[in-house]
């Protein structure tokens, strides 16, 4: 119960236990991820054979190649990052469009078109993978049997990865900034208006500053959903894997403390975007 | 801008929009309905018909892959909401100042971090030689390494792990916004703990666990990586079938099928879970 209620010891401890061993579980996968990436045997498995840092240094001379020597890897890491940055873009400048096209006009089927922006968060990932990969194909076939084009962006690869991404990463960014457009206080807007300003100065120098902490977010969000996604995009990728369709690929072949040593890594670019996030938006 | 209805500038944001919504969401997914319906005579040769349908219902392996990658992520969902709940009321009635800050900070923070690692940490975990079962064998509790993974508890809590975040932040929210002093009222009047739970913080609850409850089935459901990886050969979850389908055999037809009874069987109890509790769809998305 409340603080307010008295209680008896036992029940306050067993609280306390609970809650003990609930961020344990939370955070026991994490550690030993973490520590395996530092031990010195072939695979992340007890026992413990020391330390080192060869997952992450070693140049790959004496049968052990680190993240930073790993070619393939850093390749994949590159592709994620690419897409990442196209999915963010795009999805910024989607959001920030739908955001206002929801707050600022009305005109007949809005509620639905609110109501549809919303639908992508409730469909599976497999399936919006499959569904976009299914109508992609089918027109690239079209254009190839009926046009003689060949479009090969519209067979599975980073174009798709991208789509596919951005399919469901927009609504969430839509979300975002419509939460803070709605907040605005319109009277700035037509004071500026009756000082004579025009509507491109109103929205440079008003809306877009008042509205940068949630681009920011936004954007950040972005980047890292994209980023960590899976399920879509292992339905639409190619031949060039993105760094999470990599690790999926060694860890059924059976893991190796590489894989360890990038999720290290990938949890350090996840806790420096996160602080940068919560450090743009101090009124939440 | 409110006061200039300029049509060409409303289009201009809307063309965005619609490409996007008709482009990436609607038509691939009439796309696929179609593909479903579509029975291949001969080579580029269709006619319609719904025999993609008829064989999940007569193939007893797709069908009990969908019953049971149904009740999987509906176990998932009770089991995350009952975990998620003291720890959401700690959060939001018991903790105060910088613990409840740090505490918040503290539980969110590894789902910032890629489902793919955190999966990966359970396997090591998990596996025969990994380090539970050595754990255990050291203590005597068992004479040979045991095989934690691959089995369905393996896969629930991986399901669980991965979806408690959606589950304690709506949670947290609609715990915060009830007033203590209808618990102190309750509690004077000589309520205890289990009716209070009911009668009060339950009800008040409710639109926060619809949202948890709904986000997290949904989740669930259309997960692919947690089941296969901790589930490994026998995880027979219904997103890999429809991989399977599309990607290992390239029979889309059947695919296509597949994931839109998938679709639809989320939206059902989605729609289920709304009515029930009386929520609305745009309320709870919202929330999460």
């Amino acid at each position: 119960m409340i603080n307010s209620i008295p209680q008896s010891l036992a029940l306050r401890s067993a609280r306390r236990i609970y809650l003990a061993a609930f961020l344990l579980f939370l955070f026991l996968p994490l550690t030993v991820v973490v520590m395996f990436a530092f031990n010195d045997a072939a695979y992340p498995m007890p026992p413990w054979h020391g330390w080192t840092w060869d997952w992450f240094f070693a140049d790959g001379q004496h049968e052990r190649t680190g993240v930073f020597f790993d070619t393939e890897l850093l390749t994949s890491l590159r592709y994620s990052v690419q897409v990442a940055c196209a999915v963010s873009l795009i999805s910024l400048v989607l959001g920030t469009g739908n955001a206002f096209l929801l707050e600022r006009f009305r005109f007949r089927g809005q509620p639905a078109l609110a109501l549809a922006m919303l639908l992508p968060l409730v469909i599976p990932g497999v399936i919006l993978g499959i569904s976009i990969l299914a109508l992609m194909s089918q027109l690239a076939q079209f254009a190839d049997d009926y046009l003689g084009l060949e479009l090969d962006f519209l067979r599975p690869g980073l174009v798709l990865v991208t789509l596919g991404q951005v399919s469901y990463i927009a609504s969430i960014a839509t979300l975002t900034i419509s939460a803070r457009l709605k907040r605005f206080d319109i009277s700035l807007e037509e004071a500026a208006q009756n000082l004579g300003a025009s509507r491109s100065a109103i929205f440079f120098t008003i809306l877009l500053p008042y509205l940068r902490p949630a681009l920011a977010g936004a954007a950040i969000m972005a980047f890292l959903l994209s980023f960590e996604n899976f399920n879509t995009t292992y339905m639409l990728t190619g031949s060039d894997a993105p760094l999470t369709v990599m690790i999926y690929g060694r860890m059924k072949e059976g893991a190796t403390p590489v894989v360890n040593a990038i999720s290290l890594l990938l949890m350090l670019v996840s806790a420096v975007c996160v602080i940068v996030m919560s450090r743009g938006k101090p009124e939440r | 801008m409110k006061r200039l209805p300029n049509a060409l500038f409303l289009w201009l944001l809307l063309a965005p929009a619609l490409i996007w919504l008709g482009g990436l969401i609607i038509v691939p997914h009439l796309e696929m309905l179609i593909l479903s319906l579509r029975i291949r005579v001969a080579p580029q040769q269709y006619t319609y018909g719904l025999s993609q349908y008829a064989t999940f219902f007569n193939e007893p392996l797709y069908w009990h892959t969908f019953v049971r990658t149904a009740v999987l992520s509906l176990s998932a969902t009770a089991l995350s909401l009952v975990l998620a709940f003291p720890v959401a009321w700690h959060i939001a009635k018991i903790a105060r100042g910088r613990s409840k800050v740090c505490l918040f900070a503290l539980v969110l923070m590894p789902f910032w971090i890629s489902e793919m690692v955190r999966t990966l940490g359970w396997m090591i975990l998990l596996r025969a030689n990994g380090v539970l079962p050595q754990l255990l064998q050291a203590c005597g509790l068992t004479t040979s390494p045991v095989e934690l993974l691959y089995n369905d508890g393996a896969i629930l809590l991986g399901l669980v792990y991965s979806s408690l975040l959606f589950m304690l932040i709506p949670l947290i929210n609609a715990l915060e916004t009830l007033d203590d002093s209808l618990i102190e009222a309750a509690y004077d009047l000589g309520g205890q703990g289990f009716n209070i739970l009911r009668e009060i913080i339950i009800p008040h609850a409710a639109p926060g666990i619809a949202a948890g409850t709904i986000m997290v089935f949904m989740l669930t459901l259309g997960n692919y990586l947690t089941p296969v990886l901790l589930g490994g050969k026998n995880s027979m979850w219904f997103t890999e079938q429809i991989y399977t389908q599309f990607i290992t055999r390239f029979n889309w037809e059947q695919g296509a099928a597949f994931a839109f009874l998938l679709l639809a069987l989320s939206t059902l109890l989605v729609f289920c879970g709304l009515k029930l509790s009386g929520q609305s769809f745009a309320d709870v998305m919202r929330r999460t």
